[in-house]
């Protein structure tokens, strides 16, 4: 049963003096109940357009949403109720503690002053805040802001929760962290649309993936379905000289499937192939021959990174910049 | 959360794991009334309005300018006017103390106000505004925090000034229920303007250009008018600003209700000035009338970054 039902969602920014934005052009989704959706894109794909506007920040320009039954724009009083955020920047009051802030959400949701006390501590233990909790938000460093943020968005057991870049600036022990909360609240019912920039994140935690872009939906699936549409195995070779990079990627060019992509200064090229071991064992011998040198050299299966990169051109969070295509 | 992840060993997989169970408790929480509701009733708005209050009052305590501006500021100014003017300036039947000290009042309270504007601005940039866009409280409760918060301030501020008065020689000459109502009538006009920077908060979104903003146009506002001389004294285009000035007809309110206004004063002959009460209650009812509604409306659609 869908439980987040998305038609035909429509969000144009118009900036002041400058060309509007079509953040969002139309996105159907569906998202089943007791499932997570993980919704992946590059910058500016409209990740968090979507998430605002399914969180009743945004009123989108044309198609509708509902949630359990209820149009997010229409009936946006009784979404609110149902619904647990945490925005891609954290939204905590500078001024007030961590444990303050906890209790006003809990009283901003009407649980009462006890049960807001209580479960603010609850929280704040479970998130290794007990040492800060008293200490104005102002002081904190940002992984303990996105914490607060998180505890937040939990804080009344909504039955839908909405994670815009969750794990983002958390250390890897608090992103391990996080993720094993979000299982167990998965376990108990809760309904999950999460974007993030991480591929492994969505990999371990999403049942579904949606990738998006230029505000469209441009693949949907479970991880293992994109990752098939990439097809076979993937060579990936590092030279030892970045001068050999032409030279090695036209023989990958030849046995691949696909334009090899290059990366780490040039000297990272990898390509799709079919037969992996006899690829391989081939390009290697022509590399042998031509004398180019590795330092190291392998196959394996494709990752949602190389999904992502073949689907929209970029890759995730946009940090390989000279990432690009070989000419041949 | 380290301690989850020791106790959910083996909850690696996103599906249903007993091992997850202990984890549950912690973060899916035990004790708590299910399902947050929809306000509705009087109750809840009356609460939210109270938590948001709250929260600007621990601002108040947090922050140590805002707490050294409203309360040593005034006392500046009641200390300047009265010793430094009050020698050039006469004012025939009384004292220029007596003058003086409602003039002082109204600015205060006014510049009091701009603090909802610049809050405003800065829960916006912070972020906090999303996350109580977010959550089932009643739209007008963050509004209704931030103005009493203003309130909060300028009743504070108002307390100050008046024993500071009181010990340079100033003195309500009326009736005690006439001091209370000026005290109210200039506590009430600062609230119905808290609103007006509420709005304009929202719409510039930055706290330095409110706080630039402001300034440059209160001051000029604080100053032409009757607040710090008599308006017959000001040159004839200046006077008949100040005339209209609504700030000169809250500070006229205010001495006529403590009798700081001595028998046989000239009164201006515009309408604001012979009924500088009615004046000002009129331009409460139209800044609440006005900006309450903008202000919500404009509340329930903004959203941070
Ligand atoms: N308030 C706004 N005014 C104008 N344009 C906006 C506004 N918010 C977003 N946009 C534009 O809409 C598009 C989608 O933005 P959005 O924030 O949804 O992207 P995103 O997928 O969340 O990106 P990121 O990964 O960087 O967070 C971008 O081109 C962005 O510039
Ligand atoms: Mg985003």
């Amino acid at each position: 049963m869908s439980f987040i039902q998305i038609e035909g969602l429509v969000k144009i920014y118009r900036p002041k003096g400058a060309d509007p934005v079509h953040a969002l052009d139309g996105v159907d989704l569906d998202v089943r109940q007791g499932t997570v959706r993980g919704l992946l894109g590059p910058n500016g794909a409209g990740k968090t357009t979507m998430v605002k506007a399914l969180t009743t920040l945004i009123k989108p320009d044309a198609g509708h949403a509902t949630i359990d039954g209820i149009d997010v724009v229409r009936d946006a009083h009784r979404i609110r109720p149902i619904i647990g955020v945490s925005g891609q920047y954290a939204a905590v009051d500078e001024n007030l503690t961590g444990f303050e802030n906890l209790e006003m959400v809990g009283r901003l949701y009407h649980l009462g002053a006890k049960a807001s006390k209580r479960r603010a501590q609850e929280l704040i233990d479970a998130f290794e805040l007990t040492e800060a909790q008293n200490r104005p938000v102002k002081g904190f460093s940002g992984g303990m802001r996105r914490r607060i943020d998180l505890a937040g968005a939990i804080f009344s057991r909504p039955p839908v929760l909405f994670l815009d870049e969750p794990t983002t600036g958390l250390d890897p022990r608090s992103r391990l962290g996080m993720w094993d909360v979000i299982t167990s609240l998965v376990s108990e019912g809760t309904t999950v649309l999460l974007t993030t920039q991480y591929l492994e994140e969505a990999d371990r935690l999403a049942d579904d993936i949606s990738v998006i872009d230029g505000g469209k939906l441009i693949a949907e699936g479970t991880a293992d379905e994109l990752k098939a549409q990439i097809g076979g195995q993937q060579i990936e070779l590092t030279l030892m000289d970045a001068a050999d990079g032409s030279v090695a990627g036209e023989i990958l060019r030849r046995h691949g499937e696909a334009q090899p992509h290059v990366g780490g200064d040039g000297r990272e090229l990898s390509v799709g192939v079919r037969e992996g071991p006899l690829a391989l064992e081939r390009v290697l011998g022509e590399l042998n021959a031509a004398g180019i040198r590795l330092h190291d050299a392998g196959m394996r299966r494709p990752t949602l990174d190389d999904v992502f990169l073949k689907l929209t051109g970029h890759s995730a969070g946009g940090e390989e910049e000279q990432d690009g295509e070989v000419e041949s | 959360m380290s301690g989850q992840r020791t106790e959910s060993t083996g909850s690696t997989d996103s599906t249903h794991s007993p091992a997850a169970t202990e984890v549950t408790e912690a973060v899916v929480g035990t004790g708590l009334p299910n399902a947050a509701s929809i306000p509705t009733s009087v109750g809840t708005w009356i609460s939210d309005g109270w938590i948001t209050t709250r929260r600007n009052l621990i601002k108040i305590k947090r922050v140590p300018d805002i707490l050294v501006f409203t309360t040593l500021q005034p006392i500046m100014f009641v200390l300047l006017f009265t010793y430094i003017y009050s020698g050039v300036i006469t004012i025939p039947g009384s004292s220029y103390t007596e003058f003086i000290m409602a003039g002082i009042f109204a600015q205060t309270v006014v510049f009091g106000s701009t603090y909802s504007g610049s809050a405003m601005a800065q829960d916006l940039k912070d972020g906090i505004i999303d996350r109580f866009r977010t959550l089932p409280m009643s739209p007008s409760a963050v509004l209704i925090g931030r103005t009493n918060g203003d309130l909060c301030i300028n009743a504070l501020s108002m307390v100050v000034m008046m024993l500071t008065g009181l010990i340079v020689g100033w003195r309500i000459n009326s009736s005690f229920w006439e001091g209370v109502a000026g005290v109210a009538l200039l506590l009430l006009f600062a609230y119905a303007f808290s609103w007006v920077m509420a709005f304009v908060g929202m719409s510039v979104r930055s706290p330095e250009v409110i706080n630039n903003v402001a300034f440059l146009i209160l001051f000029p506002l604080t100053f032409i008018s009757n607040a710090f001389v008599p308006a017959e004294t000001l040159p004839p285009v200046l006077q008949t600003i100040a005339e209209y000035n609504p700030v000169s007809a809250l500070v006229q309110a205010a001495r006529e209700l403590f009798g700081n206004v001595p028998p046989g004063a000239p009164v201006g002959d515009a309408w604001t000035q012979q009924y500088p009460i009615a004046t000002v209650l009129i331009g409460v009812a139209v800044m609440l009338g006005v900006f309450v509604p903008l202000c919500i409306r404009k509340f329930v659609r903004i959203s941070s970054h």
